[in-house]
């Protein structure tokens, strides 16, 4: 009909006319990076409040801390950042830090002993989630005064245990992101209805880093700008962009087409595809978050010894390793991610159907069904299915019960699920973090409602272990407290609930001509500054 | 207007302008309810949700004393109906509350995802109404020739295909391979940050602003996916077209016109499109609102912020803040819409007066 | 029906009568006459017969499929089509791609007979009663409907799942729920169209009561675009279910659910396109045919259609 072609006719010569050719960058400017990365776990990027992936990677490069990790170095643990020295009182229980001379806020404001102090004690009057990193010490709302105190002549910052704690604990957990030192005048000058500048600091930055944030676009994008004053010399790239990119193929596309400079979430077959293309490297690191299983002790069944065991032998963690995991994940059986303070590799368990039948049989366990939680995720739902089966070859029936990760963790830390499948990341880079959490469990009733440990969670009282760790965490020498961590995950890998898989390797896609990104490893978090192209 | 319509009853009636204000207010009414109805239901779903809502403020590893003050601080230690009340009275002042993911106010969230929906949704059914509606009455009127089966063909198609798998392969193909589309999201990085958002359409922004290398840009980006979308729009849109046209040239006044010996052309379009509009504009309007509602997984794999990702996102995370505040939106479009098309059919249609 | 009548004539010419000898018989003439109608139409058949193909196949499937679905085999993972022994390949699993879609097709009928079932014919009700009934009942109604059509789909049925709890019959449940308000407008819509013509005037003045007016009268008018409708809504009911399986709420892992294929796959879709393509052309086929044959049942089934060619 003559209409339709008319019309069709215009349509398609006004799809001509605007048609946009080929995009005008084929690659991204020369002093701009430009990252693709899922980000939409971001909710605040104040450092008090912050305790996601993605937010602990934008802090990094905004905020200094009085010690901190160099990302050219990871292995040298932590150094001098905005304090440059320090010393530890008599009793153990003080150290005072002195403060770098002539450090500037990006605002201009001078670096303080007061910013420093007030930082720390901020954190600890908020009282937000990551605020039990500083608490754990002793600190509270009300003798923050005297716990945390500065002297401004001597440009010094001193903090005050409860007890005597290794040296290297504290400081560890000052280079959480938590310690970040926050420009005192600029956020009083923001504070609402005494929220120390809570609401402001969401969305906004008062940092003396590398970087400043210029916006943070929820579900969309986070944009740095470089801090021209940062004492460590200008940035490089002027502007970081990080951009949020939920699908593996999608990011995959940007990089090959060179509208990003690095991709995060690639997944093992989209990597195996970049491998070899023109102008892309792969990097892998490896990096501190474990995949582990756990069976909840309330289970009657679930919670004798040999049934414990004979799970940890019906798991094909080689298999895994070798395929849908490969390259992003590595068989780890303990609680302590390599390259911690007394991480061990003795990995004893393997797939062994007929082991484990004799365990059940054992226990007089037969015909056995359990459910699982599980949340929406490739790769653990893959894990999920792989235990399926090979639970299935000594008659367990494993149900899964798959949802969104707030569904599955509201199960969970309600002591609800016969069984987790998931994945536990420490939060600061001291064996205490996950001793802490997995091996410690001082009260294990139901009116404890200590959610936060996955001992807890599990119904397990840790048979002694609680005490064992809470040992640890105050022995002073360096050598004595790695062994002691390496005695209590021995125990730990033959008594526990919980059956540790696999360490995360973080595979990223990058453009070639960009170097010196450093992820963090299993210790800190991403860092933007040392970035050249 | 044309509501000078008889009497037959020869009742007395009001003035026209009265019986206008009592329609009028009758219809404000319904919308107010249908939006009551709309908020109470998506409140409850809130409370019924297996998901923690303090679980997205505070995180998993929260202490006991952390986890309860949020829990105070949200009101939810208050009986349901007493924090409806307190949402509502919020609502009536313009107050729809914080999101608890992105720590803004939902009015500014909303604000910035929707129009990126609206823009991509508007020219979707664009692309679907303009070769969607003239393949719909071709087809019906060359019933059984190849155009009609082979728009039946392109229509089958389009309805048959997962729309995540075909906006994969499109852009692998026309952004990966050919580079002849922008990636995903509305704009290149180089771009952003350029335009000062008015409307938040990116589209018309530029064009206001004379940014026409922004535009450019904008719609190398917003092509693929309202082609994509248009697609699917398109493949309902000509069926149910050709469905209508189908029954009304059957009909006896076609024939007769026919035997009267009036052009083909104008018996088509004049005649039988012209009463098949009314049903025509109904499909439209249900097939727009279902894309302004989010095409959740378009906009998911184009990187597309808009809304039907926002409300998606805050309902997993049980952000019930953000869920109410974009319900509210797009549940208004949708009555909005609706009353619309009401309204045209009763000035249209002479079968319904 | 007599014994006698039958034995003079065959069966062919009992149905195809002029002149039926009682109300079944007419019905029953009527029925074939539309068979035969629907049969004249190539693409209907095709149609259908890929239905009663799935039918089978679904039925067999136990004796058809050359593999267990669920069998897994980390070691043969991602095999490309035409591999020995996995004509389809296999998934990131290793499990059989062409066995587990056999297995689907059970999983996939249920889902779209239920869904078939419940719908249309809530929407249909609502719509329908609204429409000749006008006045107060039409304004409550057409509120509830709106009410529901103004939901978001997706948190509607996420809800309801939630409320429910998870698996393939609650997510059936769920997406019947969110998807009759469309079928009660366009319901309604007709029904207006309808009400003030004559001959449902005429049917009036007979005195016919409203409750037999509309399910006599008005339902069979209203059933051309429910059925079109109802068919073309197929594939879009089956990969809704899939969108709930993909947020783990629809058919749980490793139910062999083709939308749920289709999601899982398309993770490999830039070098292992076959995992989520096989299973997307398999619910492609089944909504071609369910298209195909609703139009040709379509041509049948609407009375007024009866004089074009």
């Amino acid at each position: 009909m003559k209409p339709f072609r008319k019309m069709l006719a215009s349509v398609v010569l006004g799809l001509a006319l605007a048609a946009p050719g080929a995009p005008l960058y084929a690659e991204t400017p020369p002093n701009m990076l430009v990252i693709a990365n899922r980000i939409d776990d971001i909710t605040t990027l104040d450092p008090a409040e912050s305790f996601e992936f993605a937010g602990s990677d934008v802090i990094r490069n905004i905020y200094g801390k009085l010690v901190n990790f160099d990302p050219m170095n990871l292995d040298a643990g932590y150094v001098p950042d905005l304090a440059e020295s320090w010393t530890v009182s008599e009793d153990g229980r003080t150290i005072t830090f002195k403060m770098r001379e002539g450090v500037k806020f990006a605002s201009g404001n001078p670096v303080r002993a007061e910013d420093a102090a007030w930082s720390l004690r901020r954190a600890v009057i908020l009282s937000k989630t990551p605020s039990f990193i500083l608490t754990q010490f002793g600190f509270t709302p009300e003798n923050v005064e005297e716990t945390i105190t500065f002297d401004a002549d001597a440009n010094t910052v001193s903090i005050t245990t409860d007890k005597r704690y290794a040296t290297s604990f504290v400081l560890n957990c000052l280079t959480a992101t938590i310690g970040a030192i926050i420009d005192k005048e600029t956020v009083m000058a923001n504070e609402v209805d005494g929220d120390m500048g809570n609401a402001w600091l969401k969305t906004n930055s008062a940092g003396s880093g590398a970087y400043t944030l210029v916006s943070w676009k929820p579900n969309e994008s986070v944009t740095l700008k470089a801090n021209p004053d940062f004492y460590l010399g200008k940035p490089a790239m002027d502007r970081v962009i990080v951009q949020h990119v939920a699908e593996s193929a999608t990011q995959r596309l940007m990089l090959e087409r060179g509208d990003i400079d690095v991709a995060r979430n690639l997944n093992p077959d989209d990597i195996a595809g970049l491998e070899g293309k023109d102008g892309i490297a792969i990097d892998s690191e490896l990096r501190g978050r474990l995949m582990y299983i756990s069976l909840n002790q309330k289970h009657p069944v679930l919670s004798k010894p040999q049934v414990r065991q004979a799970i940890k032998y019906l798991i094909d963690y080689q298999g895994m390793q070798d395929s849908f995991l490969k390259g992003q994940y590595v068989i780890h059986q303990n609680f302590l991610p390599a390259t911690y303070l007394g991480a061990v590799d003795e990995n004893p368990f393997s797939l062994d159907i007929e082991r484990a039948k004799a365990l059940l049989a054992e226990a007089g366990v037969s015909d056995l069904e359990i459910t699982a939680g599980v949340r929406e995720a490739q790769e653990r739902l893959e894990i999920a299915q792989s235990l399926q089966n090979t639970f299935a070859q000594a008659g367990i029936t494993l149900n899964l019960e798959v949802g969104t990760g707030k569904q599955i963790l509201t199960r969970y830390r309600a002591r609800e699920l016969d069984m987790y499948i998931g994945a536990w990341g420490p939060d600061y880079p001291d064996p205490h973090t996950n001793a802490g959490t997995f091996a410690y469990n001082p009260d294990n009733s139901d009116e404890a409602q200590a959610t936060g440990l996955l001992a807890w969670r599990n119904a397990w009282d840790t048979g002694g272990l609680t005490e064992k760790v809470a040992a640890a965490v105050v022995e002073p020498d360096r050598e004595v407290r790695a062994q002691m961590y390496r005695d209590i995950q021995a125990e730990f890998r033959e008594t526990s609930p919980f059956a540790i898989m696999f360490q995360k390797i973080e595979q990223i896609g990058r453009a070639e001509n960009v170097q010196g990104l450093s992820l963090g490893g299993a210790i800190t978090a991403v860092s933007y500054w040392t970035v050249t192209k | 207007m044309a509501i000078a319509e008889d009497n037959p009853g020869g009742r007395r009636r009001s003035p026209p302008l009265l019986r206008h204000l009592r329609k009028g207010a009758a219809t404000i009414g319904a919308v107010l309810i249908t939006m009551l109805g709309l908020l109470f239901v998506t409140f409850l779903i809130g409370r019924v949700m297996p998901v923690d809502p303090v679980l997205s403020v505070v995180g998993e590893r929260a202490s006991k004393e952390v986890y309860d003050d949020a829990f105070r601080a949200m009101g939810l230690d208050k009986p349901v109906l007493v924090q409806f009340a307190y949402y509502l009275r919020d609502v009536l002042h313009f107050d729809f509350g914080t999101s608890l993911l992105t720590a803004r106010p939902v009015s500014e969230d909303i604000a910035r995802v929707f129009p990126a929906t609206f823009e991509l949704a508007t020219l979707g059914t664009l692309f679907g109404v303009v070769l969607g509606v003239p393949l719909g009455v071709i087809a019906a009127v060359r019933r059984g020739s190849w155009v009609d089966q082979s728009a039946r063909v392109v229509a089958l198609i389009g309805y048959s295909m997962p729309i995540f798998w075909l906006g994969l392969v499109g852009l692998l193909i026309f952004y990966g391979i050919l580079g002849w589309v922008g990636g995903p999201r509305r704009l290149d990085i180089f771009y952003q940050d350029i335009v000062e958002p008015r409307t938040g359409l990116l589209l018309l922004d530029s064009a206001l602003q004379g940014e026409w290398g922004v535009f450019r840009n904008a719609f190398s980006h917003i092509i693929l996916p309202a082609s994509i979308l248009g697609y699917y729009s398109m493949a309902y849109i000509s069926r149910m077209t050709r469905s209508f046209m189908l029954e009304q040239l059957g009909a006896e006044y076609v024939i007769t016109a026919r035997v009267k010996g009036l052009p083909e052309r104008r018996v088509i379009w004049r005649h039988a499109f012209g009463n098949i509009k009314v049903q025509l504009i109904t499909v439209i309007a249900l097939s727009y609102a279902n894309l302004l509602e989010g095409a959740v997984l378009t906009e998911t794999i184009f990187s597309w912020p808009g809304i039907g990702s926002y409300i998606t996102t805050a309902l997993l995370s049980a952000d019930m803040a953000a869920v109410l505040g974009g319900t509210i939106v797009v549940g208004l479009i949708f009555v909005l819409l609706n009353i619309f098309s009401d309204l045209l059919y009763k000035f249209l249609d002479p079968r319904a007066k | 029906m007599s014994r006698t009548s039958q034995d003079r004539q065959t069966w062919r010419q009992w149905l195809l009568t002029d002149t039926p000898t009682s109300r079944a018989h007419a019905r029953a003439v009527a029925a074939y006459n539309g068979w035969l109608r629907l049969r004249a139409n190539h693409m209907a058949m095709l149609g259908l017969y890929i239905l009663l193909a799935l039918l089978l196949v679904a039925l067999l499937a136990p004796w058809l499929a050359p593999h267990d679905p669920l069998a897994q085999d980390l070691a043969n993972r991602l095999q490309p089509l035409g591999t020995p022994g996995h004509p389809l390949g296999t998934d990131s699993l290793g499990r059989d791609i062409l066995s587990r879609m056999i297995y689907g097709a059970r999983i996939t009928l249920y889902i779209v007979t239920l869904v078939a079932l419940i719908a249309p014919i809530v929407g249909l009700l609502v719509g329908t009663v609204a429409g000749y009934a006008g006045g107060w009942t039409d304004a409550i109604l057409m509120r509830v409907t709106d009410i529901f059509l103004a939901f978001p789909r997706l948190v509607l049925a996420l809800a309801f799942v939630a409320a429910l709890g998870t698996g393939i019959e609650n997510a059936v449940l769920a997406i019947s729920i969110t998807a009759w308000p469309p079928y009660a407008r366009i319901a309604r819509a007709e029904t207006l169209t309808f009400r003030n013509s004559d001959f449902i005037a005429a049917i009036r003045l007979q005195g016919a009561r409203p409750l037999r007016i509309i399910t006599r009268h008005i339902w069979p008018l209203c059933l051309s675009s429910l059925i079109i409708r109802v068919t073309l809504d197929m594939a879009g009911i089956i990969l809704a279910a899939a969108g709930l399986g993909f947020l783990g709420l629809g058919a749980q892992p490793p139910s062999p659910e083709w939308g749920a294929m289709v999601a899982e796959g398309r993770k490999f879709i830039l070098d292992h396109w076959w995992v989520s393509t096989m299973p997307g052309l398999a619910i492609f086929t089944v909504s071609l045919a369910f298209n195909l044959l609703g139009d040709g049942m379509r041509d049948v089934l609407d009375p007024r259609e009866g004089k074009s060619g």
